[in-house]
């Protein structure tokens, strides 16, 4: 027998996640001061009550700027996933429940393209695309879809064979119905906490690729940009690389916790 | 002997996918080679005659043959904006990013096998609790991040190494090898931790079978179960992501390459996809594309040795 443990992967996952999402909300809304007003008396003010994360180079505010770079990641991730996720879905419950030889070469590409780093992949997309915020969210959902087809897929094909979509299918119930009405709710969880990890990984594809210059452009503040930027100014103000560090860890390590917590929960 | 001959197979025919779909992608971009070579003043004439010269106007499949052939024989073409072979501009940055990537391998091999085996020995105790705990926040940090704090704590306080401070290979070869250690360990961090937690499970998943008891039953130490029996099966899950991880490695590297300015293949990856180089981006690409096939192949044919079950499928 084993111990019933409490899921705290779940629980601190969520807190992380739900946290991070309060900060992204008030961003959103209010932020102390204009993210991108520069203010040359401040001009790398340390941390203090007037400005809680002090002044990058420009004498910009590093909270409001954190505020508003997480926001931009999130919504980078969020549509990546969102756009990825749902067309590797799709694509997954059609191919496993109907199976036949598209499936089969679906699944072939599939393999080769899921050993491929993401970065890289999402690198010859916006090679060919240019950089930019809207490429690289399209860039990094087409390198999304398909690890998620490919669970989908699986999980398609073991509840094609379960007696409940037998029977249904005697009852003459439409293939539709049976794959989203019937066999869905039961593949969610593993679809939950697949678009978790998937959100995590985006995170940091995201902050990766605006670190480097090609993923959101300036004037919008990204985490990774003002990574790429404090960097040179390490030394007179590590606060301003600090600070969106942490934000991008949170926002990656909440929605990680988050997808363990949610496997567990599943029973796997 | 047949399972190889197999491997050898698909080998080949991934590498013709993925090199046909590389060459695919960088050809449908708007805008052809020939126009943006001779500039905006040039005639529709010269043009066209570049267009002839380049095989522009042939159909694809043959182009992608001359390509492809150009390739192997390591003509990769031009670069625009440097006019100099591809292959020589390459020639000078691949050692330094596989200098860099067996690093960061070899890291990520010396701690993650230990701390894994370890922890998964010492399953709910305070000890495992906290690296699991770290583990779970190490995964979630980027790597340039970390390449970032190395930089502050290391370069700019304790002043063990002069950041941005590279050493070329040429120069000085152990002065070039200690200036990586740093992005090797940035790069490794987050797959160590991925690592530790593969092997964690894969081992703990085999420590609750049958053999194990048995092997158990039989009188046999623990240290003994576990390096003769359970490490066996256990590694096999693990090579499959050590195998990604090189890949993993490489396509970091670009990344890390920036924190720390090495003037290696990612550096040239991203300055020539900002110029719109085409012939260098898509010469790395491809590259580090075959090499990703490369080591899928040999994870197979490891596979294959370890657990030979597989290769009689």
């Amino acid at each position: 027998m084993k111990k019933r443990q409490k899921n705290y992967s779940l629980i601190l996952g969520a807190s992380i996640a739900i946290f991070m999402l309060l900060l992204l909300l008030i961003g959103t809304f209010y932020t102390p001061y204009d993210p991108d007003a520069m203010d040359a008396g401040a001009k790398f003010a340390a941390p203090s009550l007037a400005h809680i994360f002090g002044c990058d180079h420009f004498g910009r505010d590093v909270f409001s700027r954190v505020l508003k770079g997480t926001g931009n990641t999130f919504f980078v991730a969020s549509l990546t996933i969102l756009l990825g996720g749902g067309i590797g879905i799709l694509t997954g419950a059609f191919t496993g429940y109907f199976g036949g030889w598209i499936d089969e070469i679906l699944m072939r590409i599939n393999d080769v393209v899921v050993s491929f780093p993401n970065i890289l992949l999402a690198l010859v997309f916006i090679s060919i695309l240019g950089p930019g915020k809207n490429n690289v969210i399209f860039a990094l959902a087409i390198v999304f879809i398909p690890s998620f087809a490919r669970i989908t897929r699986s999980e398609f094909l073991r509840q094609r064979e379960m007696d409940y979509v037998k029977s249904a299918r005697l009852m003459g119930v439409p293939h539709l119905r049976i794959m989203f009405v019937h066999i869905f709710p039961n593949v969610l969880p593993s679809i939950f906490s697949m678009a978790a990890i998937g959100f995590n990984n985006a995170v940091l594809a995201e902050a990766g690729m605006s670190y480097l210059g090609i993923g959101v452009q300036p004037p919008d503040a990204s985490l990774g940009r003002m990574l790429s930027e404090a960097q040179t100014y390490l030394m007179k103000a590590p606060w301003a690389a600090v600070f969106p560090g942490i934000a991008v860890i949170l926002l990656a390590l909440g929605f990680s916790l988050l997808s363990d917590g949610l496997l567990k929960k599943g029973g796997k | 002997m047949k399972y190889v001959i197999k491997k050898i197979g698909t080998l080949i025919i991934t590498l013709l996918i993925v090199s046909f779909l590389s060459f695919l992608a960088f050809s449908i971009i708007p805008g052809d080679a020939a126009r943006s070579k001779l500039g905006t003043e040039a005639t529709e004439e010269q043009v066209r005659a570049l267009q002839k010269e380049l095989g522009l106007d042939k159909p694809v499949l043959v182009q992608y043959g001359i390509w492809l052939k150009n390739f192997v024989t390591g003509d990769m073409g031009e670069s625009y904006s440097y006019s100099m072979p591809v292959s020589e501009m390459l020639k000078n940055k691949i050692p330094i990013t596989i200098a860099l990537t067996i690093m960061a391998f070899v890291i990520i091999l010396l701690v993650s096998v230990p701390v894994g085996i370890f922890t998964a020995q010492h399953v709910g105790k305070k000890l495992d609790h906290i690296i699991m705990i770290l583990n779970q926040v190490i995964m979630s940090v980027p790597g340039f991040f970390i390449g970032i704090l190395i930089t502050y704590i290391f370069g700019l306080i304790l002043r063990w190494f002069t950041p941005g401070a590279y050493v070329s290979i040429s120069e000085n070869f152990w002065g070039f090898l200690r200036y990586l250690i740093a992005p090797a360990i940035a790069i490794a961090l987050p797959r160590c931790a991925m690592g530790v937690k593969m092997l964690r499970n894969s081992v703990i998943s085999q420590m609750e079978m049958d053999y194990v008891r048995t092997a158990s039953a039989r009188g046999n130490g623990k240290q003994r179960i576990m390096y003769r029996h359970v490490l066996k099966n256990a590694i096999i899950p693990v090579i499959t992501f050590w195998g990604m991880t090189i890949a993993d490695i490489v396509a970091n590297s670009i990344i890390i390459e920036q924190v720390f300015t090495i003037p290696g293949m990612g550096s040239l990856l991203v300055t020539s996809i900002s110029n719109r180089d085409y012939p260098v981006v898509q010469g790395i690409i491809v590259l580090v594309a075959a090499l990703v096939v490369v080591i899928n192949f040999v994870v197979d044919l490891l596979y294959g040795k370890i657990d030979p079950r597989i290769s009689l499928r």
